[in-house]
């Protein structure tokens, strides 16, 4: 680099650039909060849907499924799932109970975590809560 | 080696070697598993496997990144490190930590773990990257705590350089971000939010300051290029990094509830994301181009200018590749971002602490500069194939994210997710293929620190 661009001017670069970008992050960040309650569902936010979200968390899901396109993508996206399966949580809860134990021969196959049926209700209310995110029009289909 | 405490690093990155091994492994379980569905099934399921993939990986680049810091702080400051004891107590803490937590993963079902270990207490377990117990968590931040202690109180008494102050301000930052690690909303939107906080700013954020400080010294040793030429690039190139990485997480806010403004500012500036890694590129040639010395470390040369490249194509090409809002619609948690994940992980941090090490560890061993040229023959043989076949992982991974983004969401009639999966399950075969030999690269990358030990120095030519 040139000799007229010295060590100090780049250096104020660094502190004065990045100071002034956290900044404005903090600012986005903060109209971003604000804006949150129009998009992010919050009032269907129940007790069933924290729950539902604690056993997503806590038997790993998102390390086959991806949510809102996060997460693995070793299964299907799961953040338009319940209207994938047509609207109906029954459906979801339908599915996850009847997993094979031993999984299917040569095939990717979800284990078997032997919810109870109230834990199934929980975690089939979280995914439709999620569904009614409004994620800018993603999924492009209803493929996810 | 100047300074008897920079030994500490040692056992860190023989550590970082080891659970490398064990990444690596495990990678190739879970590509067979993505053709052989059934394979390990129940015993190791595939999101078990890949937590251990993910969080070795996340430890190892850890233990290199603490190991690099305790080699370079006292080099840098000009004394020795403040307390090698308590740098060789948390290296233990932190190994046994670590390996409780992935026999955990592997031992018990994660629901289990997370029984045991209180996670309804302070639940922080379950989400991508971030699978380890709060207990866990905890111990690192005890670690990170300590070990920021140690290097930082050397910095204050020594001398301070441009590069050991880059070095601490990306670790500190580091240590800072994974707080967010703690905080999870019950709302999905916040969680995401704050969890990137935790993720993208560590990976395109202050991680690029490390691996750009460690460059830096890997080059000025090999080089001898001026302290003050170095300076100036360490300095624009992390000022580019964060002016472009900060308001950048917004590519990660297009899809999951955020406001749509973030289509604009995430794909403004994450589009700019490739520049500082473009001129980490330059900078790393222009240095060895410039050198005021021929080192006869070869291979640390090498791994310098590779990381620098690699890291350009893999973080910079691959990720500009499917960062802008609209071409994000399609890609967004296909096969392209693992393709991305894994070209960028390699060029930019694994390869960063391979750099290192291969610069420190020959001066630990006892050798004056460099290993015998038998040895790094052996390991340059070992950067070619660990970069090829991971060239081709990626290459494959795109292949299959391209038909997979066609035939699922971009066709007229878009198909199920599992019928595409086995659709494009050659592109898995051929990158479990590659992985193979990706291994065999990491094992001859092993052999290299045995072979030609009793033979004589590299000279510089």
């Amino acid at each position: 680099m040139s000799g007229s661009f010295t060590k100090s001017m780049a250096r104020n670069i660094f502190y004065g650039g990045s100071m002034f970008f956290i900044l404005l992050f903090l600012v986005l960040t903060l109209d971003t909060n604000r804006k949150l309650p129009l998009t992010d569902n919050r009032h269907n936010l129940t007790e069933e849907v924290a729950h539902g979200k604690y056993l997503w968390e806590v038997n790993n899901c998102v390390g086959c499924h991806s949510l809102l396109g996060e997460g693995a993508y070793f299964a299907p996206e799961l953040g338009n799932v319940y209207t994938r399966f047509g609207n109906s949580k029954e459906a979801i809860m339908g599915y996850i109970k009847s997993r094979p134990v031993d999984g299917i021969p040569g095939r990717r196959s979800m284990p078997q975590f032997n919810f109870s049926d109230e834990e199934l209700a929980a975690l089939a209310e979280f995914l439709k809560y999620t569904s009614e995110i409004d994620a800018a029009g993603w999924p492009p289909n209803i493929q996810g | 080696m100047q300074y008897q405490s920079q030994a500490v690093a040692k056992p860190y990155f023989i550590a970082a070697i080891a659970l490398f091994v064990g990444q690596i492994l495990f990678g190739l379980i879970l590509g067979l598993q993505y053709v052989v569905g059934d394979f390990l099934f129940p015993e190791i399921p595939f999101n078990v496997a890949r937590m251990v993939h993910t969080n070795l990986l996340i430890v190892w680049l850890l233990f290199g990144f603490m190991g690099a810091a305790y080699y370079m702080i006292p080099e840098e400051s000009e004394t020795e490190l403040h307390s090698p004891k308590l740098a060789l107590l948390l290296f233990w803490v932190f190994l046994v930590a670590g390996a409780l937590t992935v026999v955990g993963y592997l031992a018990v079902p994660y629901a289990t773990l997370a029984k045991m270990t209180g996670n309804e207490l302070l639940p922080t377990m379950g989400r991508e990257f971030l699978e380890q117990p709060t207990i866990t968590k905890i111990g690192i931040v005890v670690v990170m705590l300590g070990f920021l202690y140690n290097v930082g109180m050397t910095v204050l008494k020594g001398r301070k350089t441009t590069v050991s102050v880059v070095l601490m301000i990306g670790l500190v930052l580091l240590a800072v971000l994974f707080l967010f690690a703690f905080y999870n909303p019950h709302n999905l939107v916040k969680d995401k939010f704050y969890w990137w906080w935790v993720v993208h700013l560590w990976v395109e954020g202050v991680w690029e300051l490390i691996m750009a400080s460690i460059l830096a010294f890997v080059l000025i040793k090999i080089t001898g290029v001026d302290r003050e030429v170095v300076d100036k690039w360490l300095y624009v190139i992390i000022a580019l990094a964060l002016i472009t990485g900060i308001i950048g997480t917004g590519h990660h806010y297009y899809y999951i509830g955020t406001p749509t403004y973030w289509l604009w500012w995430g794909s403004i500036f994450s589009a700019l994301e490739p520049i500082p890694f473009f001129m980490m590129t330059v900078f790393a040639f222009n240095m060895v181009n410039k050198r005021r010395r021929n080192h006869p470390n070869k291979a640390a040369t090498l791994w310098a200018l590779g990381t620098a490249v690699m890291a350009f194509l893999g973080a910079g090409v691959w990720g500009f590749m499917h960062t802008l809002a609209p071409v994000n619609f399609y890609t967004h948690g296909s096969q392209i971002t693992a393709a991305h994940g894994h070209l960028a992980f390699y060029g930019a941090y694994v390869m960063i602490v391979l750099t290192m090490i291969s610069y420190a560890m020959p001066l630990m061993r006892g050798r004056a500069a460099a290993n015998s040229n038998k040895s790094q023959v052996v390991e340059m043989w070992s950067f070619w194939l660990m970069t090829v076949s991971m060239v081709f992982i990626t290459l494959f991974l795109t292949g299959a994210g391209i038909l997979q983004v066609w035939l699922q969401r971009y066709s007229e009639d878009p198909q199920p997710f599992m019928v595409v999966q086995e659709k494009i399950a050659l592109f898995y075969w051929m990158r479990e293929v590659a992985g193979v030999i990706f291994l065999i690269g990491l094992l001859l990358y092993i052999a290299s620190f045995f072979v030609g030990r009793n033979e004589p120095e590299a000279v510089a030519k």
